[in-house]
This record gives C-alpha cells, sequence and structure tokens, in this order.
C-alpha cells in the first residue's frame, strides 16, 4: 500500500531523514519507533508533504512525492499529528464534519460511529475544540482523521500525556481502524502498546530505520531495544 | 451637548464601518498567511478610482458592484502569481513586495488620473439631508454608507460562521497545515480570502472615495489607521476589528469636538499650569489637535501591554 524509498528531509540545513526505507501493507499496524529527535514525527510530515521530502514515497502504486498536502489527503492518506492541531474556534462537532473532504462524504465512519465509540465527544459536541480536555482533544484529532475514510492513516504519538485508562482506549480504537480495513503506522514511544497491537515494527536512530522486524523478533532481541529506545 | 454626542456618535458609525470594512480583510489575511499586506489600502485606493470610473459611465449602482469586484479579481491574481511565488523566501521578502506593489498601484494612479483629486460627486439619488436636529443635518448618503457597512459585517459574519468555507477560513486562522492535511485545498483557500479582502477593501474605497476625497494619497492616509486597527482589535479576529474600528473611530471624532486644552483639564482638577517654562507650549496643545496622533499612541501601549490586543487569537 505504501512504499517508502530513501527519504531524506531537510529542516533549513539540518539533515533530517537520511534514507528512510520503509514499507505499510494493506490493513497492517506497523509501528515506528525510536527515542525523540530521530525523525518519527518529520517522516510521517514529509509523506503528507508538509515538509519537503526527497526520494520515493508509493502509494497504492503511485508516485506521490511531491504533491500537494491536499492532494496526498484525498488519495486516502490521513495523518493525526502529535500536535493534534485542534482548531479552538470550532466546536467539537464542527472539527469532524471539517475532518470529511466533501459535505456530504460517507464512507467507514460516521459521526454516529464517533459518538458511539467516545460517548464523550457526543456530550461535548458543541464544546469549543480549545475548551475541551487533553484526552479528549487526541480522540477528537483521530476521530476528525477517520472522518476523512483514509485507506491509509498515520499516528504520531496518540498516547503520549493520557492517563493509562484513555491509553488502553487509544490501543482499542487503532485495532478498531484496522478491523475496518484501514493501515495504520503508528508512531510511538511507548514500547508496550506498540508490541501489543502492531505486526510489525521499524525502529529510526539518527534520521535512518535501524531495525526493521516482527513484533516478536524486538521482544526477543534485547540488546536493540537497549541501543535504540531505552533512554 | 446632546446634538454634539448624536452627531459624534452617528459619524463615528459611519468611520468605524468603513475602518473594519477595510481592516476586516486585512486581519484575515494577516492572522492566515502571515502576510503584513501593505498594499491593501491601495485596493482601496483602486476600489474609489474604479468606482469613480465606472460610475462616470454606467452609474453609480454598476460601481458598486463592478469596482469590488474587479478589485477582488486583481487581488487574487496578485495573491495566485506574486505572493505565492515570493512565499518561499519567506515573511521579509511578501512584505517587501507588498510595499512594493503599494508603489506601483499608486503610481498607476498617478499615471492614468493625475496627482490631483478627482471630482467624485455624490450619487444624485443620495444627495439629500436625511434629517436636520436643532442646527445639525446627517446626510441620506451617510446613512446608505452604515447600511452597506452593516450590511456587509453581517454577511461577512454569516459566511465565516454558517457555511463549510468559512469553517475553512476559521480553521486556517490557527492550522492552516492541519486543515491541508484533511485534504483541503489551503492555497486556494489563501487565494479567495486575499481576493475578498481586497474586494472588501475596494467596496470601502467605492463608498469611502465620496465620503473622504479620491486622490492618490488616499491609501497613504487610511492605510497606517488599518495597522493600528488590526493590532488593537488583534490579529485574526473580526470581531476585534470591528470593536478597535469604532473605538478608534469614537476617539478621532469626539476629539476633534473637545476645544479644551491639556492646561485647561489641571485648572479643572486645581493645578494651575504655569504659563511660561519649558512645558508652556504643551499646556496649549488643545485635545482636538490630538486626534491624528491618539490612535498611533493607542498602538503604541497596546503593543507594550497587550501584545494579542483586544481579542486576538496569535500574537505573532
Amino acid at each position: 500500500m505504501l512504499e517508502v524509498k530513501e527519504l531524506h528531509a531537510y529542516y533549513g540545513r539540518s539533515h533530517i531523514l537520511q534514507g528512510v526505507t520503509l514499507h505499510v501493507g494493506k490493513g497492517e499496524i506497523v509501528s515506528l519507533l525510536g527515542r525523540n529527535g530521530v525523525g518519527r514525527s518529520t517522516t510521517c510530515m514529509a509523506i503528507m508533504g508538509l515538509v519537503p521530502p526527497q526520494g520515493s514515497i508509493r502509494y497504492k502504486d503511485e508516485q506521490i512525492c511531491g504533491l500537494n498536502p491536499h492532494d496526498i489527503a484525498r488519495r486516502g492518506i490521513g495523518f493525526v499529528p502529535e500536535d493534534r492541531w485542534i482548531f479552538p474556534g470550532l466546536t467539537v462537532l464542527q472539527n469532524l464534519q471539517l475532518g470529511m473532504k466533501r459535505k456530504d462524504q460517507t464512507g467507514r465512519w460516521s459521526l454516529a460511529d464517533v459518538f458511539a465509540l467516545f460517548p464523550r465527544l457526543g456530550e461535548r459536541s458543541n464544546v469549543h475544540g480549545g475548551l475541551i480536555s487533553g484526552g479528549e482533544k487526541q480522540m477528537l484529532t483521530i476521530c476528525r482523521t477517520l472522518m476523512g475514510d483514509p485507506d491509509f492513516i498515520m499516528i504520531d504519538e496518540p498516547t503520549e500525556g493520557l492517563a493509562p485508562k484513555m491509553v488502553e482506549q487509544v490501543g482499542e480504537l487503532i485495532e478498531e481502524i484496522a478491523r475496518r480495513g484501514v493501515s495504520v503506522l503508528l508512531v510511538e514511544q511507548k514500547l508496550s502498546i506498540a508490541l501489543k497491537i502492531s505486526q510489525r515494527i521499524y525502529i529510526m536512530g539518527q534520521g535512518r530505520i535501524v531495525f526493521e522486524g516482527q513484533t516478536e523478533d524486538l521482544k526477543n532481541n534485547q540488546a536493540i531495544r537497549k541501543e535504540w529506545l531505552e533512554v | 451637548m446632546f446634538e454634539y454626542l448624536l452627531f459624534s456618535l452617528l459619524n463615528t458609525l459611519v468611520l468605524g464601518m468603513l475602518f473594519f470594512m477595510l481592516s476586516s480583510g486585512l486581519t484575515l489575511i494577516f492572522s492566515m498567511m502571515g502576510v503584513l499586506n501593505f498594499a491593501h489600502a491601495s485596493f482601496y485606493m483602486l476600489g474609489a478610482y474604479f468606482g469613480y470610473q465606472i460610475s462616470a459611465v454606467f452609474g453609480f449602482g454598476p460601481a458598486l458592484l463592478l469596482a469590488p469586484l474587479a478589485v477582488g479579481v486583481l487581488g487574487a491574481l496578485v495573491e495566485r502569481y506574486g505572493l505565492r511565488s515570493v512565499h518561499k523566501y519567506g515573511h521579509v521578502a511578501e512584505l517587501l513586495f507588498t510595499v512594493g506593489l503599494a508603489f506601483i498601484i499608486e503610481e498607476a494612479v498617478n499615471l492614468i488620473w493625475g496627482r490631483n483629486a478627482v471630482t467624485y460627486p455624490v450619487p444624485n439619488f443620495l444627495d439629500f439631508s436625511l434629517f436636520t436636529l436643532f442646527t445639525t443635518s446627517f446626510s441620506a448618503y451617510r446613512a446608505f454608507m452604515l447600511l452597506i457597512s452593516v450590511g456587509i459585517f453581517a454577511g461577512v459574519y454569516l459566511v465565516l460562521t454558517r457555511t463549510r468555507i468559512g469553517l475553512i477560513i476559521q480553521a486556517s486562522l490557527t492550522h492552516p497545515q492541519g486543515v491541508s492535511a484533511l485534504g483541503h485545498n489551503v492555497p486556494a483557500v489563501f487565494m479567495l480570502v486575499f481576493g475578498g479582502g481586497s474586494a472588501l477593501a475596494g467596496l470601502a474605497g467605492v463608498i469611502g472615495g465620496i465620503f473622504l476625497i479620491t486622490e492618490p494619497a488616499m491609501a497613504a492616509t487610511l492605510g497606517p489607521i488599518v495597522f493600528v486597527v488590526i493590532v488593537v482589535g488583534g490579529m485574526g479576529s473580526l470581531t476585534g476589528a470591528l470593536v478597535a474600528s469604532l473605538l478608534l473611530a469614537a476617539i478621532q471624532t469626539f476629539a476633534v469636538g473637545i476645544d479644551v486644552s491639556l492646561g485647561d483639564i489641571f485648572a479643572r482638577i486645581g493645578f494651575q499650569m504655569s504659563p511660561g517654562g519649558l512645558l508652556k507650549d504643551l499646556w496649549r496643545i488643545k485635545i482636538s489637535h490630538t486626534g491624528p496622533i491618539l490612535p498611533y499612541l493607542f498602538m503604541v501601549l497596546m503593543l507594550m501591554f497587550r501584545p494579542k490586543g483586544l481579542m486576538g487569537k496569535r500574537e505573532s
């Protein structure tokens, strides 16, 4: 579904991505792990066209490297950013409605689905996005992207700053997303959730992929975990 | 006193809503695109001249529609083929681009219509006094200006809050990247807002050119006050722009009618200032003479104590 080869990206003169290569298959949950500052979020931003990418990004057998972000989104790629980007002046409902690419869009997810999965969002549908809690914002930002009915979604640090109960809910939601046929690239720092829900794992270090394997491979490889993940 | 208060209030509304029509587009452009558009008041001037020219041939009614439309299209083209190319070189390049554009428009106006003011009269059907109270009359044209600008405010408010494109514009004020990642064409929205903002400035020119004066210096006269409005009101806030427009218009309008010096004010609260001495000239200054500098003083104080303005969404 998504094939990234030799992806490079720069912030000014800083060479952030130094030849990232990865792929995500249909219906897979793949995690991208690594310490802070190794380029995991930049990888998502570059795939989404929000940071100028160099290299090859093929999605559904089409080269999308260099396209505008809105053109990439319209091809079926969704992105849930780490900073959440909740629109503070719009209500929860309006935030969700803007997730739809057209007013009359239908797909795997409806407003009723979202409110059934997260009743709290339904209760607060008329509250401004700037006034809801961190956990609610996280749910809102994921659901907003789902409203656009992506076939492939990149979720950047969805559990950061959330209470354990909420982390569990996020994990369940990601599994539900995959059950509905959406491929997931999960960027995480928490090894536990990645090991629990992913089929495959990539680890990044210094702008490159330094480990690629099945979840079991990482579970059994303490040396890799120590070298690239432990603080 | 009642007569002074009533007419000052009415004039405040007329002038304030004219400021608002100019500043609403500018504040949206500034907040969404980060572009400090120094050419915005030049679009106002173009609106006045286009209005004058179209009025002379087809009458005021068609001018009211066609001139803002022409200015809006011009603004959209400037964004699409000018600003968008300059954007990759950063905000300083964009600012210099708009400064250059302002000079080009001013010189073009000089070349086409000359350096002197043109005669852009009140249309016949509005050239009468609506009412007279005591000794002062209020013209129908001023009431018409008020009607148009209130209608525009209501229209812009409804578009921004009740339509899908309005929601996209509002969202783009804070997170344009987030909006584009959801599949919305943000560059096209920028062009629409730039064109729409220019059209509003053009409309302000069509009606303001008659109310004030239509001359090549009109952009330079009104441009700075519009920047004061968006700083005081707060970047990206339409309500802030409305409040600041009315506030600054009130300061200017009411100050003109207060014929009291600083020395008189101190005398009333029991301090007699010496008619000689180092500061004697300061005590003689009348409030009515300070009208033009008060808005700028207000802006400086606002930047010092509340940099995000009265209702701003962004501080930078």
